[in-house]
């Protein structure tokens, strides 16, 4: 087992250099350091020498990956790669061309990101997991047929209605929480509960279906039979054994949503 | 002449590619049962009667013809230079029947009071008329429903011949090939046959006096309003079909060949390959969609603007723009399926048939191509429908944070992210986001409906 867990983090060593390497080349090999003065400079009134002194003030005059004017090891320290892309591995995260501090922006923003995912997650899985449990528990009845179409219904809805629907009636017609903006302290809660409803009903539809489908796959098994040929009520069956059994493809396929949940719906949400 | 743009070209190259696979698939014994379970179940046929309108919408809107070669009237209507869609022709009325602001569905003023000069001079705080919009009325208050009725009732009844003309012949045929009598009309009343007759010919039904009532309105109102300059928003929404559904699968098949290759070769030959191929897909899994496209955006937005000359047309900059996004967005989802076609090709390349071709000396390109990837079939089709409608809704969200389609293009995305801020507006402006939720659901809902019966029919898992 420990050598298992050792082994996984040790793959994430080549995972994170492939990254860094795959947003170094996207940024400065795709993307010359000229484009990037062009298009802060300005498109059309450029020059050679405003441009030579836009990429020296950044740093971005370096050759890629080996200086061949530099000595010794500096022949591969004095590049772009090392300067701007491996510092991202101590934390180094520099001054955006605006001149912020991206480091203390990270700090300073990241705090209101996960306020909202980890209690979107949480709630998110509970409603999910209690919708589909009740569909099961109906399964093979209306009940079940129309509320699976609803799921479908609910997914097909774009998660901007959700968000400027939610922001429309929650905000607006009632004004019961501020629409934007953040505090910190218990204060924040007041900002929190809107995106995390929103974000909430916007994941319903798909999410009862996928734990239905679970829990559908697992109540075929013959463990299941067995415990019900025993005479255990359907409720104890579902609770202790279906939900026990789904709960390992749910654990290890839901707790990777979390960092993509952040960026997700923290995206239309800041804009 | 007809002038096609690039993504005109891939989307028919989509289309032609996508229904060989089909006619193909059709054909295989082995896929026969499944596709006879679609085809008898009324859920996927009925999806089927709401999309292949979208899809003759957005084919008519890829046909697209060079606005100097009309001659005449046509030319001088024609004021850009811009190439105009089959459907731009169709629709000429709506697209130049531009009104000054503002103007609610079905109106006959502007939906804003503004100050008016009266002939006799006096000025007054009300609403003007519209230009185009119910302007055959002459006294509106009075006329407007009766003639919104009988223009409905009108539609409705061409709606429904047109329904019988087409589905007459269908009819005669079934009744024909059945051995004739009154039997097999009685069964298509109850419901009883294998192909769902009834649901199709009902939802059919149904959708051509819908269609007929929005030609009859849209011949002298704006069924839908107008958006802020005045354009028509039935017109805009019906333009955005193409850019949905053109991302909805170019995307998708522009990257089924990686997915295919690199799955297929990494489940069959394991070892370093699989190694090489795992590494590549996890590192761009890892790193969160929205941000890499919004990289790949920015870069492919500089690298545009330094190539300014090969782009001189506005339409071009924004086709281009337009398959740089399914590029970008099918670079970003090709993983998924990839992985699918890894774990089921692993599982094939044990099983007994593939073993003995390896006996027998086949090569192993050969094995690949006869063997292997015939039968991962079902996984690429089900990924296809299943990625469609999630495709659909990623654009809108990422024109919504401005990274999506350029924003000249007519798509949903750019609807809602200018609709947002008319929420704010006293009095409300609600139908440009309505038009686009409904247009959206319209194509999203059938799509998903369509996919989950694809999903059960060829999901080997489910037994049922």
């Amino acid at each position: 087992m420990s050598a298992y867990i050792l082994r996984r983090l040790l793959t994430t060593v080549p995972l994170l250099i492939g990254i860094n390497l795959l947003t170094f080349v996207l940024f400065f090999v795709i993307n010359t350091p000229e484009d990037m003065a062009r298009m802060h400079l300005g498109q059309k009134h450029v020059t050679q020498e405003g441009m030579a002194k836009w990429t020296h003030e950044r740093g971005y005059d370096l050759p890629l990956f080996y200086n061949d004017q530099a000595e010794g090891l500096d022949a591969l320290r004095k590049t772009i790669f090392v300067e701007k892309s491996l510092g991202l591995f101590l934390f180094r995260f520099g001054h955006s061309d605006a001149g912020r501090d991206i480091g203390a922006d990270i700090r300073q923003r990241m705090g209101p990101s996960l306020a909202i995912a980890v209690p979107s997650l949480i709630v998110g899985l509970l409603l999910d997991i209690s919708l589909a449990l009740l569909l099961v528990f109906f399964r093979l009845t209306y009940l079940e047929v129309w509320g699976a179409a609803l799921c479908i219904f609910l997914m097909s809805i774009s998660t901007l209605f959700y968000i400027i629907g939610g922001q429309f009636l929650v905000g607006k017609c009632l004004q019961w929480v501020p629409i934007s903006g953040y505090e910190s302290g218990l204060d924040a809660i007041r900002f929190i509960i809107l995106p995390v409803l929103i974000g909430t009903f916007a994941g319903v539809g798909s999410g009862v279906r996928w734990y239905r489908t679970l829990f559908l796959e697992e109540i075929e098994k013959d463990y299941v039979r067995t415990a019900r040929a025993k005479g255990l009520s359907e409720t104890r069956v579902l609770m202790v054994h279906v939900l026990k059994n789904a709960m390992i493809p749910i654990l290890t396929v839901r707790s990777m949503p979390l960092i993509s949940k952040i960026s997700r719906l923290s995206a239309p949400w800041f804009s | 002449m007809p002038q096609l743009l690039p993504t005109d070209v891939l989307f028919f190259l989509t289309i032609f590619g996508l229904s060989g696979l089909l006619i193909y698939s059709l054909g295989q014994t082995h896929l026969r049962r499944p596709w006879q379970k679609v085809f008898q179940s009324a859920q996927a046929m009925v999806s089927l009667v709401i999309l292949i309108p979208y899809l003759l919408v957005a084919v008519a809107d890829s046909i697209r013809f060079n606005p100097a070669s009309f001659e005449g009237e046509m030319a001088t209507q024609a004021a850009s230079s811009e190439p105009l869609s089959l459907l731009d022709l169709g629709l000429q009325r709506l697209r130049l029947s531009v009104e000054k602001t503002y103007s609610a569905p079905l109106a006959v003023e502007l939906h804003a009071r503004e100050m008016m000069r009266l002939p006799d001079g006096r000025e007054i705080w009300s609403t003007p008329r519209l230009r185009y919009g119910g302007s055959h009325l002459i006294d509106p208050e009075g006329e407007r429903m009766a003639d919104l009725l009988r223009r409905a009732m009108k539609g409705l009844l061409n709606g429904a011949l047109i329904w019988l003309l087409l589905s007459l012949p269908l009819l005669v045929f079934y009744v024909l090939r059945t051995g004739g009598g009154r039997r097999p009309l009685l069964e298509i009343a109850l419901g009883q046959t294998r192909f769902p007759w009834r649901a199709v010919l009902v939802a059919a039904l149904f959708l051509a006096m819908m269609v007929g009532v929005l030609k009859e309105w849209a011949a002298v109102y704006h069924v839908l309003g107008t958006d802020k300059v005045g354009a028509d928003v039935l017109y805009q929404s019906l333009k955005s079909i193409r850019t949905g559904i053109l991302i909805g699968t170019l995307t998708t098949v522009a990257t089924l060949p990686l997915s295919l290759l690199l799955g297929i070769l990494a489940g069959y030959f394991r070892g370093w390959v699989d190694d090489v191929i795992q590494y590549l897909y996890t590192t761009l899994n890892a790193i969160p969609g929205v941000l890499l496209i919004a990289a790949a955006m920015l870069v492919m937005q500089a690298s545009m603007a330094r190539h300014e000359a090969a782009f001189q047309s506005l339409s071009l900059r924004a086709d281009v723009r337009l398959l740089a996004l399914c590029l970008i967005l099918g670079l970003t989802s090709w993983t998924g399926l990839c992985r699918l076609l890894r774990a089921e090709t692993l599982k094939l390349r044990d099983l007994e048939y593939v073993q003995a071709a390896k006996v027998l000396g086949v090569s192993q390109p050969l094995i690949l191509f006869r063997h292997i990837l015939p039968n991962v079939f079902h996984l690429v089709l089900i990924a296809v429908a299943l990625d469609f409608s999630s495709l659909v809704l990623a654009e809108a969200v990422l024109s919504y944070v401005n990274i999506g389609v350029d924003p000249t293009t007519e798509s949903w995305g750019n609807m809602i992210n200018t609709a947002r801020l008319e929420m704010a507006r006293e009095p409300v402006v609600w139908w440009s986001l309505a038009s686009a939720f409904g247009f959206m659901l319209g194509l999203v809902l059938p799509a998903n409906l369509l996919a989950d019966t694809l999903r059960d029919a060829f999901d080997p898992r489910r037994v049922s």
